[in-house]
């Protein structure tokens, strides 16, 4: 992943040349501008004994690509997991304190689970399509929401696929295995299942770290025009990928989130040691 | 020294391991098919009707007798162990030739088969005038075909073989249409008279005043069933009468004559006189009626389609029952049931339940299914026909249920598996889009465990339709008068006895009047059982392999 862009530059400073023109990133951003989304608030969590997240309060902002970057076991997953409440399907997972999204407790007792999910789409590490077609993938989320009318569908599909820019890739081949698609396609089949019951916010996780550097590329790209409609927040190992498809970064350590600013200052002028440490590398 | 290092190096080589291996599997290989290539060639060789030898033959008490008979099988004993001392074998030779022949005639001989010394064997020919008649009772009949009589009185004193078979094919009309009144006619009309009873018992046991419109309805159908069975009689005794009008006498080797009637005639053939292709017909005729007719004479003669029916029938009756239970079991154990040592202590238990003996499951069936629930059915909904049971005693659906309880282990493991293949992506996948955990079960995985679950059901079906020992308590019988489907409402009868192939080789092969008759019987019906066992699972296999190439990918993930 890094020899990609590695060749591709050095410095993270000029992240933006070759993605941000595309959608005309311009200008400082600053998190107190942004409508919040996510409200984290004093977020433990414990697998058994053992804890995962410390304490974690921060804002996630709207209709932005806010990135978790950190070292593995840093719990940048778990946090994920825990705005869809994935952690539920772990056993011996507690959780204290409290995420609101929209205003409202995600934990409290009186939330769908399925209505939050439906709310809030994720996208996991491996590609994982369904053993179904194509479009029988993408219309899932439609259908397990009872919506089996066959002109509706249609249209979601190839509005979620063009979306995902997969349209022209698999539109003469619709009822095929999705098992047959490569795997930069089935990520990008699986982003299009995640859109087309039009969540609030996407959820990915190290989305890219399975595909080769032309499909990453790709997936990038479509982050990076997916964040004109939905929130969306991204676990990455590569710092480099973070720098390009984020407006905002957290750096996260040992289950702390350490640092959270817009992704210009937090890779040219981190406020912490410890996160310029990990991002020039001198992390251990 | 320097071979133990050789015969070291050998070994280590890991050459002795791969040979150890290659020898078990052909050894296996070799046993296997050399019991199907044993079981078929003992088996499909009885249905090809071999030459009919004339001879005479010097009996023990000196006297020479004619015989006429087929060699069915040949031996060589030492004279010790015959004990006879006579003149007709040479007083140095020890070891003596002996041959089996069916002489048939049972009615005129007392025996079918006896054994003779080949060494008192003269004048062996083949006429080509001898006839076989194969017949419904007394097995088969051998003799020189004299003449032909109607009513008693000689019509044709030199009869030409193509009439006499066209007597025979008459006969086996008027036969078909007779058989086609009593079983198909009068037995609707007799079920329909049974059901009528019934109907009238359970409006007296519901206190329905006996003037009520509905007792006259019962007795208007009645009295139409009535006419209709009359007009049935009446044409049977027509038919029986044209059927007994036509014998034929014919001369036994021995020179006196026998009259037979061609109602009793199954088919005449005379072996010497016929080529390789005519007995080819011959031979596939009789595979034929062995496959799709009904058994005769005590089941050792005749066809064993009831029990292939049976044997099917049972098999997939089990199939639906045990698979929704089996699959239910699975699913609540790995995907609901908290995991701990009670769901442990449950999944050892069902592990054990299939290595239970078999026939302790029948003695269950027999008293929880048949006596218990049979009982209590009986008496909720059958209480017109007690004291006789209805489902109160042993039947197909009991058979099945049992055969169900004993192979739902094998669905609940092997469904369990599935389900644990199922990788964790998809299920999150699932979920992540806003599914329940059970719209998830049912939408995603239970599809892709469908290949494990089919697997399952191989095996089971596998171990039912060879199981025997508990099948004799909760339902198989020797002979099933009637066939658990067939045209009466409400067609499939679950409370009925039937017929099974597993079975029917036990009683064939131990229980029958006639053993050397029913031996080569034995090892057809085996071989059909086995034909049927792979077809089954030759049938599972086809659907779980392509469900499986469908879901193969997935489960890589």
């Amino acid at each position: 992943m890094n020899d990609q862009t590695d060749t591709d530059k050095a410095a993270p400073g000029t992240h933006a040349v070759n993605l941000s023109a595309l959608t005309g990133h311009m200008g400082k951003l600053s998190l107190a501008d942004e409508r919040p989304c996510i409200n984290v608030n004093g977020l433990n969590l414990h697998y058994g004994e053992k804890q995962a997240l410390k304490d974690i309060t921060m804002v996630v902002p709207e209709k932005k690509a806010t990135a978790f970057i950190g070292p593995s076991g840093c719990g940048k997953s778990t946090l994920l997991r825990c705005f869809n409440r994935m952690n539920d399907l772990i056993d011996n997972v507690h959780t204290s304190g409290e995420i609101r999204i929209g205003g409202e407790n995600i934990f409290a007792n009186s939330v769908n689970v399925a209505e939050l999910r439906r709310k809030v789409g994720m996208v996991f590490q491996k590609p994982n399509p369904f053993p179904k077609s194509i479009y029988e993938n993408v219309a899932y989320g439609l259908r397990i929401q009872g919506i089996n009318r066959r002109q509706t569908l249609d249209a979601v599909v190839e509005k979620a696929l063009k979306s995902a820019a997969l349209w022209d890739e698999v539109k003469d081949r619709l009822d095929d295995n999705a098992l047959g698609l490569s795997g930069g396609q089935a990520q990008r089949l699986v982003i299009a299942r995640a859109i087309a019951i039009e969540p609030e916010i996407l959820l990915l996780d190290e989305p890219c770290s399975a595909l080769d550097p032309i499909s990453t590329l790709k997936v990038e790209e479509l982050i990076y025009q997916l964040k004109a409609d939905y929130t969306i927040v991204i676990v990455t190992h590569n710092m480099q990928q973070a720098a390009r498809v984020s407006d905002y970064t957290a750096y996260m350590y040992l289950g702390e989130l350490i640092e959270f600013n817009d992704t210009d200052t937090l890779f040219t002028n981190p406020g912490e040691k410890m996160t310029e440490d990990y991002i020039t590398g001198r992390y251990g | 020294m320097r071979a133990k290092s050789s015969f070291k190096n050998w070994f280590n080589s890991g050459d002795p391991w791969i040979w150890l291996n290659a020898g078990a599997v052909s050894l296996s290989i070799i046993m296997v098919v050399g019991l199907v290539v044993l079981i078929m060639v003992r088996g499909l060789g009885h249905f090809w009707p071999s030459n009919v030898a004339a001879f005479d033959y010097i009996d023990d008490d000196g006297s020479v007798i004619a015989l006429v008979g087929e060699f069915i099988d040949a031996e060589a004993v030492p004279r010790a162990r015959l004990a006879v001392d006579d003149s007709r074998i040479p007083a140095d030779i020890d070891i003596i030739d002996r041959r089996l022949v069916r002489i048939g005639n049972r009615d005129y001989t007392g025996f079918d088969y006896r054994w003779v010394l080949d060494a008192a064997v003269h004048n062996l020919s083949y006429p080509e005038n001898i006839m076989a008649v194969e017949r419904y009772e007394w097995g088969n009949f051998y003799g020189y075909l004299k003449a032909v009589k109607e009513n008693g009185e000689v019509t044709d004193a030199d009869p030409d073989w193509e009439s006499f078979l066209r007597y025979i094919a008459e006969s086996e009309k008027i036969l078909g249409e007779i058989h086609h009144i009593e079983k198909n006619l009068i037995g609707a009309v007799n079920y329909e008279m049974e059901r009528l009873r019934l109907r009238e018992r359970g409006l007296a046991l519901d206190n329905v005043a006996p003037g009520s419109p509905a007792y006259a309805e019962i007795e208007t159908r009645r009295a139409t069933l009535q006419e209709e069975y009359n007009g049935y009689t009446g044409r049977l005794t027509d038919l029986y009468e044209q059927l007994n009008r036509a014998s034929f006498v014919a001369v036994l080797a021995g020179g006196q004559k026998a009259e037979l009637p061609f109602s009793k005639v199954v088919r005449a053939y005379r072996p010497n006189a016929m080529g390789v292709t005519d007995k080819t017909v011959f031979y596939f005729e009789k595979l034929w009626e062995f496959v799709s007719g009904d058994p005769r004479e005590a089941n050792t003669e005749g066809g064993i389609f009831p029990a292939i029916f049976g044997t099917v029938l049972m098999v997939m009756i089990m199939a639906v029952l045990v698979t929704p239970f089996g699959v239910v079991a699975a699913v609540y154990l790995r995907e609901y049931a908290r995991q701990g040592p009670f769901t442990r202590l449950i999944r050892i238990a069902v592990n054990n339940l299939a290595g239970v003996p078999s026939v302790v499951y029948g003695v269950f069936g027999l008293g929880f299914f048949v006596y218990f629930l049979g009982g209590t059915i009986d008496e909720l909904f059958f209480a017109e026909s007690l004291p006789a049971p209805t489902f109160g005693t042993p039947g197909i659906m009991w058979a099945s249920l049992t055969m169900a309880l004993l192979t739902v282990p094998v669905v609940i493991v092997s469904t369990e598996e599935g389900l644990a293949r199922v990788p964790r992506a998809i299920r999150e996948g699932s979920m992540a889009l806003g599914a329940t955990k059970a719209e998830t079960l049912w939408r995603t995985v239970l599809p892709m465990t469908a290949s494990a679950m089919l697997t399952g059901l191989i095996l089971a079906i596998a171990r039912a339709a060879g199981e025997v020992a508990p099948l004799m308590l909760v339902g198989v019988v020797k002979l099933a008068p009637s066939m658990p489907l067939d045209g009466n409402f409400p067609f499939l009868h679950l409370d009925r006895k039937f017929m099974h192939l597993g079975f029917h080789i036990y009683d064939v092969g131990f229980q029958s009047p006639n053993v050397e008759a029913a031996r080569p019987l034995v090892y057809a019906t085996a071989f059909l059982l086995i034909l049927i066992i792979i077809f089954l699972n030759l049938a599972a296999i086809k659907i779980r392999n392509s469900l499986r190439e469908k879901y193969r990918a997935a489960e890589q993930n």
